[in-house]
Order: structure tokens, then sequence, then C-alpha cells
């Protein structure tokens, strides 16, 4: 890598900006101090050591906030597949005589100029941001990280092409390219998501193969070759799982952005066409009454603040906290 | 030093031409067939005349082989020339750089903004020995990062134009105009700005040299201001390619919310429009920002620290 400098910010960007200067350093499961490995340092010389459950249970109760992001991402979850749990109203179905409702206990979050329920229809949207979101990181997750491993196990010239590609994706701003593949592909949820997911490929490549690159070195690695291993015994015994660790986490980090992401492509209308209730469109659509019901874009706002939050709070305590902490 | 220049500049060019071909492969290659895509944009019915199609087919040169066109496109762009907006007829670059300057004001705004705000929290927050308000101030920028930027100017637009009518809703008129915007632009810049800050700020609070500084007895703001945040920023430099592209990108959907002219209104219309020529001129020019800013960063790192130019030689040398 010869940009060094250069490249290792734009590696941060990749990773969703929690710890942008040096995320390689930082990126939590390194398979040498993996939970039970590592004996010897101070915190962990606790005669009783607590394990398992009851150490995960301590670790969540001295974490309060990362106890509310996991139960909003359980809502969240929940609601994108039973909706029905969450409201019994029509989303869709709107009582003119009930329009611009403020908040009460009928309608939590109002209702909108149709006179259709606002809660209902963000528990309802999250089933499609929920998808284009899955989407989108899986797609980033399988092309970055497949580009990553190739390049990374491969070496010489293969790598050399691969990575040079990263940062050519790396060079043209994220909503950019996004936003040529939404103007190639055309509108809709899932094309939207699959321009979102391609847009963060470079991030994964990047970090799969810095990863791979790493484990490759690894004593167990060279053994295992030694003992006459085939190459695809030692990549999927050994190399992959140990690798996974950071890309992982990686991917935690980019659920948060691509909410994001896909939330202001569909605000910007390339989502989902109108009656849907995709959350970024939600809130385009509240865009019109600003003046005279704040909740309809408040509140929405609000739902995809608190996931992509508590998604980011998740991803900072796998990289790292969970590890260190013991 | 020159070599070092010059493997920059190449290093620039080179990746500028890949955004290029990359673009180019998106926009041109990958919708199967632009031009009916093209002229059912462009026409308020739709059906399209076939032999209108082959003639609109015969001026964008789609019936030429790929590699042909591709050629021909490159030498065009490379001497600024990205051809016309099939919805305005206007040629593509005029187009952007008139729209540009509205945009620089906007994000130059929003720069000033987040570097002031986000270093000033980056510091406060290293600086402060109550570990309250360092967890408080630290606890910011994750929010800042997390909260839609568009959904943060309709609440700014909610609160300050409507209940208190303080700064007007939308439109481009004079500073007063600017300031919901380009605050509204660098809550999420200027939180990546306090991130990286504040981490490298700690950093440099654990080095030796600190150390040496308070035992002889410098006073804490000195220690903090001249010694670490001197070698703190030199790290936070690197980002600057990346606020750049941040601004850039984030322009678009600020200009959409509070209706402003610019660089990102016109990229969401051309979208809307999928007006491909002019698409591909905004993502070429984006990487065009980012890898200058870039090469700005690296020919004024040396000045600022030159260790780099020679650790970079000395690993062109092992290499």
């Amino acid at each position: 890598m010869s940009q060094t400098v250069v490249d290792d910010a734009a590696d941060g960007a990749g990773l969703g900006l929690v710890r942008p200067v040096d995320p390689k350093g930082d990126l939590g499961a390194d398979p040498g101090t993996e939970p039970g490995t590592e004996s010897g340092v101070a915190p962990g010389m606790d005669p009783a050591r607590r394990s398992g459950p009851r150490r995960g249970v301590r670790f969540l109760l001295l974490r309060p906030g990362l106890l509310v992001s996991g139960l909003v991402v359980v809502l969240v979850v929940l609601a994108s597949f039973w909706p029905g749990l969450f409201t019994s109203q029509d989303p869709l179905r709107g009582v003119p005589s009930q329009n611009f409702r403020g908040p009460s206990c009928a309608h939590w979050f109002g209702t909108d100029e149709l006179g259709r329920d606002v809660f209902s229809r963000v528990v309802h949207g999250a089933q499609l941001s929920l998808k284009a979101t899955l989407i989108a990181v899986g797609v980033a997750f399988l092309i970055g990280g497949l580009l990553g491993l190739v390049a990374g196990f491969v070496g010489g010239w293969v790598e050399d092409v691969v990575m040079r590609f990263v940062d050519v994706l790396l060079s043209i701003p994220a909503l950019f390219l996004s936003l040529a593949l939404v103007t190639a592909l055309g509108y809709g949820t899932v094309k939207v998501a699959v321009a979102v997911g391609i847009a963060s490929v470079a991030g994964f490549a990047r970090v799969m193969r810095a990863e791979v690159l790493r484990v490759r070195q690894a004593v167990f690695v060279e053994a295992s070759r030694s003992c006459g291993a085939r190459w695809y015994s030692v990549l999927g015994r050994h190399v992959l799982p140990n690798a996974m660790g950071p890309v992982i986490v990686l991917a935690t980090l980019e659920f948060g952005t691509a909410v994001l992401a896909v939330s202001s492509l569909s605000f910007l209308g390339y989502g989902a066409p109108p009656p849907a209730p995709e959350w970024g469109t939600l809130i385009s659509d509240g865009r019109n009454y600003l003046g005279n019901a704040w909740w309809l874009t408040t509140l929405p706002g609000l739902v995809i603040a608190a996931t992509v939050l508590a998604t980011n709070r998740i991803a900072r305590a796998l990289d790292g906290e969970w590890s260190r902490q013991r | 030093m020159r070599g070092y220049v010059i493997k920059r500049l190449a290093q620039a060019l080179g990746v500028l031409w890949a955004a290029y071909t990359v673009s180019f492969l998106v926009l041109d290659y990958l919708p199967g067939d632009p031009v009916s895509a093209m002229a059912g944009a462009g026409a308020d019915s739709g059906q399209v005349d076939p032999a209108q199609i082959a003639e609109l087919r015969h001026q964008y040169g789609f019936d030429k082989p790929v590699l042909v066109q591709y050629a021909e496109h490159l030498g065009k762009a490379v001497r600024g020339d990205f051809g016309d907006s099939v919805s305005t007829g206007r040629p593509v670059t005029s187009t952007l750089t008139e729209a540009l300057p509205q945009t620089l004001q906007l994000t130059g705004a929003a720069l000033l903004l987040a570097v002031v705000l986000g270093g000033g929290l980056a510091v406060s927050a290293t600086y402060t020995t109550r570990r309250w308000l360092r967890q408080l101030l630290l606890s910011l920028p994750p929010l800042g990062v997390s909260v839609p930027t568009f959904w943060v100017g309709l609440v700014l637009v909610e609160l300050f134009s409507f209940r208190a009518r303080w700064f007007p809703a939308f439109g481009n008129d004079g500073l007063r105009g600017l300031v919901l915007p380009a605050v509204t632009l660098a809550i999420p810049t200027g939180a990546l700005v306090a991130q990286v800050l504040a981490k490298s700020l700690l950093t440099a609070l654990d080095q030796a040299y600190v150390e040496t500084a308070r035992a002889k007895g410098a006073d804490r703001v000195r220690i903090h201001l001249r010694h670490a945040l001197r070698n703190a920023a030199l790290p936070a430099l690197t980002i600057v390619g990346l606020l750049a592209g941040q601004l850039i990108a984030g322009s678009v959907v600020v200009e959409t919310v509070f209706s402003r002219d610019g660089l990102g209104r016109v990229t969401a219309a051309a979208v809307t429009a999928q007006d491909i020529p002019l698409v591909q001129g905004v993502v070429v020019f984006g990487a065009l920002i980012f890898v200058v800013a870039n090469l700005l960063v690296d020919l004024v790192y040396p000045l600022l620290d030159p260790r780099i130019v020679v650790a970079s030689a000395r690993k062109a040398r092992a290499v």
C-alpha cells in the first residue's frame, strides 16, 4: 500500500466511523486473544473467572446502554416480521375525518394527511427498511468478503488488481456511487438496497484481505500446510473462521450505515413507490406538512436514529469491548 | 521529494481514470439500453418511435462497439467534455461549474463549523477531569453519526423556521439562509472530526514527551494545546479527503431538504430524470474532489511531518 496515510483513513470510513484511524489494530477478536487462550493478563487473573451466561449477564448489566440497544434491535426485528404484535391498525387505510391528529393514546405517533396511523406505518415500514438493509449488508458482505478473500489468499497480481479496483471504489463518494447505480438500475426498494450494498463493498474487501493476510501467516496455518492439507481445507478450516471476526463486526457497523443510506435514498424518492411506508419515504411525505404536523417527520426520524444508534452501540461492544473486559 | 510528488500525481490521475471507467461501466454499459431509458425519461408519452430511438442511438454513438464508445467518451472527458445533459440539453460541465459556487459556500461553511465544533468537542472532552462531563462529551459524536441528515435538517426547519422564525426554511438568500443547512451538514462531519481527533489526542497524551513536559512543570493548558494537540492534529489531517467526499455527498440531501440550488440539487434532479451524462459528470466530479483533497494532504503532510517521505523512500527501497 503506497498511499498509507490516506488509505488508513479511507479504511476508517468503511468501518462506519467508530474508530476511523486504525481499524486493523482495534477490530476485536484476534484469534490469539480469544476468550480461553489468554490467561496471564492482569484483569483475567480473577480466580473465579466468570464464564458463559453469567459473564454475559454481568457484562450487559454493567452497560445499560447496550441492554437498551439490544432491546431496540429486537423490537425492530419483531416489528418487521410480526407487525401485528405492535399495532392492529392498517398502515394504508386512512380515516379522512381523523387526519392531522397529534400523538395520543389512540394514535401514538398521530395521524397523517389521509388520517392513516403513523405508528402503524412506521411499524409496517420496518419490514421494507429491514429487508433493504439486510440486502445491502448481504451484498456488501458477500461481494466484498469474496474479493478480499481472493486478494488475500491468492496474492500476486490478482491481489494487486483486486485491491486497485477497491481503491477506486473508495475514491467515489459512497452516495454518488449508489446514485449512479440507482440511475442505471432504476427505482425500488431492492434496487436501492443493492446500490447501497455495492457502494460499501470496498470496506469489506479491505478488512477481509487484511485479516486473511494476518491469519495466513499464523503458525497453525503453516502447520496445517506442512501436514499436506489441500488449499481449500486450509482456507475453509483455518483461514476463514479466524478471519471472520472483524468482518462480522464490520457487518454490524455497516448495518447502521445501510439503514441511513437506504433511508436517505428513499427520502430522495428512489425507494418504494408512495403508498409503501418505507422509513425514508414517510419522512419525505411528512415534509410537506412541517408547519402544522411536526409528528409526521420527527417521530419516524427518531425511530431511524434509535435503530442506527442501537446497532452502532452493539457493533462497538462486539468490537473489542467484550474481549477486553474480563 | 520530487519523486514523491510525481508519484502522488500519477496515482491521483490513475485513480481518476479508473473512477471514470467505473462510472462508464455502471452508467453506459449496465442499463443495457440507455437510449430507450433516456428517450422514455425525456418523452412524456410511454411510447417511443423506433426510428427516433435509432436516431438517438446514432447521435450518442451507442451503435458503435463498447470499446470504441469508451475510447471516444474518455477522450472527450479528458478535455472536460462530458456531453450534454439529456433533460436540459446544456453541456454537463457548465451545468456543474455553474452549480458549484453555491455548494462550495455551503460545504465551506459546514466544514468550518465541523472543524470548530468537532475539534472543540474533542479538545474539551480530553481536557476535562470530570468523568461525567467527559463521558457526556464523548457520547455526542456517535450520536452525530447515527441521526439521518435529512431528518436533522427537517427538525431544524421545524424548530427555527416554523416555530421561532429566526431563519428562512429554504432558498439561497444570504447568510441567514446558510445557517440551517450548514449546521445540518456540519453535524455528521463534525462528529467524524471529533471522533478522530479525540482518539489521536488520547494517544498523544499517553506519549513520553507529555510526561516529560508535565515533569518539567508545564501547565495543563500548555501541554494540551502546545504539545498534544499539535501532534494529534497531524493524523487527523488524513481524513480531509474523506470529509470532502462526505460534504459533497451530504450536499445532495441537505440541498434537497432546504431547496437550495447547487451541485447536490443538480445531482438529485439528474438521478430522477435518469440523465446519464449528467450523473456521470457528477460521479467523476465527486472522485475528483476526493482525489484532489487527498493529493493536497499528501503534498502538505511531508512539510508538516518530514518522517513521511523518509519512511516511504525507505519502504520503496526495501521493496
